[in-house]
């Protein structure tokens, strides 16, 4: 794994035992000595820790702070970002000129500028894309930061010993605390559908950090097995995988994170890649859209899963995006497009297993209740 | 006891034999979440797919490693795939084989072969 990239908590991860795999140039964790199953349960039950450090952390400046450079990144997003208050954080994309999802990120006001966290496999690209688009901002990749995702309910337990007032925050609230592991930029959030944080840690503290927070009974480590069926269970999108280029936000049913300020008749509507497009699937609606599907049986239906309308013959209604086995909910879940005709919760569709048609139904998701601190 | 290179166990008794997979396996598979068995009385030819498993990380087939006549299969897997990972060498095996020709057997891995094979 040479040519792999680590990050700051590599070596912890071995020395912990963890199984490791490439991922998004990374050398990760797979999974550690409870499993995927193990990790995932103890996560919705206690707290699981999680390295998500290879995601990228940017800051954007402007001259006239964070009205500035709000300003500016709605030139890439179809988020309100004026109307974001002071650490608070929101979910967001970059689109491209067709409606497509360049990439999916979470955005915050740090009050005097605007701090982006994006996915690995995209980072560059992303980097580069707003060096392009926000030549009035200065645009800085944090380099000498990891970044620890502390999820589950008992997540607040164990920080709130070493960031006294973490406590308090409600889901998206943002803060920087000072602790002895130096200056943390955290935030109440995460991508498994449970409370808890993600926290930006000088690289140096990073290890010292997430051994003090194993040290918490309610802790385990948490490798990417687990985070992808917690995320899955969540309902929530992996970028490259649920949504990429050639799907919009509307097909991917994110259209509530395009607030009603950038939608037709807003205060700043449109003036994003692809906004044509997008506002008028808004408001005419899309041919196919992103839903949650339950087997009926107990196999799982994997990505690239052809859906059938009927139990013989017919053309495919659509494709499995995301399936896998859902711990907490003992069976079977998928995610994937089918066509809008086919797309109402409780519908009964096909999809090919092995080439055997298997029934599946349309489901609402998340698969497990979300269980934010509103 | 026998090994194949697929990582199946062959436990032979008169003129049944008894098919599982592995620890090594198992462990190398992860939590194991769906088991598919074949029908009972289905006849089948060496390395046919008979046993399909869904682990959280992958689906993987089981090949059957003698021509035979299935005679059994562990119905408890269609409920309880994890007694698979609890216990792969013993309540977790998946069928019995009456095999028509038992020759293949000897070209099986012994063992002693087999940890050799996977270290």
């Amino acid at each position: 794994m040479s040519d792999l990239r680590e990050t700051p908590l590599t070596g912890l991860h071995k020395a912990l035992g963890a199984k490791m795999t490439g991922f998004a140039g990374y050398e990760m964790p797979l999974q550690y000595g409870l499993g995927v199953m193990g990790e995932h349960q103890h996560t919705r039950a206690a707290a699981g820790l999680f390295d998500v450090s290879h995601m990228g952390q940017v800051l954007i400046r402007h001259e006239a702070g964070y009205g500035g450079a709000a300003q500016a990144m709605e030139r890439l997003v179809p988020v309100s970002l004026l109307g974001l208050g002071e650490k608070r954080q929101r979910y967001g994309f970059f689109t491209n000129e067709a409606g497509g999802i360049r990439d999916d990120l979470m955005l915050t006001n740090r009050g005097d500028h605007l701090l982006v966290v994006v996915n690995a496999a995209c980072k560059a690209d992303d980097i580069a894309l707003m060096r392009e688009g926000l030549p009035d901002c200065e645009v800085v990749e944090v380099t000498d930061r990891a970044l620890i995702a502390l999820q589950g309910p008992k997540a607040v337990d164990a920080l709130a010993p070493i960031a006294a007032g973490c406590e308090i925050m409600k889901f998206l609230d943002t803060g920087i605390f000072t602790s002895d592991y130096g200056e943390l930029w955290i935030s109440r959030s995460g991508y498994t559908g449970e409370d808890g944080y993600e926290i930006s840690v000088p690289e140096a503290q990073a290890e010292p950090l997430a051994r003090a927070l194993l040290l918490h009974e309610a802790v385990e480590p948490v490798g990417l097995g687990a985070r992808d069926s917690l995320r899955l269970e969540a309902g929530l999108c992996l970028y490259g995988q649920d949504i990429d280029d050639g799907t919009t936000p509307v097909e991917a049913g994110l259209s509530w994170a395009i607030q009603k300020a950038r939608r037709r008749g807003g205060e700043r509507e449109g003036g994003f890649p692809g906004a044509e497009v997008i506002l008028d699937q808004l408001e005419n609606g899309v041919a196919r859209c992103r839903v949650g599907l339950r087997p009926e049986g107990r196999a799982p239906m994997r990505a690239g899963t052809q859906i059938f309308g009927g139990e013989t013959g017919g053309e495919a209604v659509g494709h499995v995006t995301s399936g896998a086995y859902g711990p907490s909910i003992e069976a079977p879940m998928s995610m994937g497009y089918v066509a809008a005709s086919h797309a109402s919760a409780g519908t009964t569709l096909y999809g090919e297993v092995r080439g055997k048609r298997q029934p599946v139904r349309v489901a609402e998701m998340p698969f497990t209740p979300a269980n934010f601190k509103r | 006891m026998k090994y194949t290179e697929e990582h199946e166990w062959l436990d032979q008794d008169g003129d049944i034999v008894t098919v599982g997979i592995t620890s090594h396996a198992a462990e190398q598979l992860g939590d194991i979440v769906f088991v598919e068995l074949p029908e009972v009385g289905a006849e089948v030819t060496k390395d046919d797919e008979i046993v399909v498993i869904e682990s959280v990380k992958a689906a993987s087939d089981i090949l059957a490693p003698l021509d035979g006549e299935i005679v059994e299969v562990n119905e408890v897997l269609a409920d309880t795939p994890s007694k698979v990972n609890e216990d792969p060498e013993g309540d977790g095996w998946f069928f019995k084989i009456k095999p028509s020709d038992t020759s293949p057997m000897d070209d099986y891995m012994d063992e002693a072969a087999y940890k050799a094979f996977i270290d």
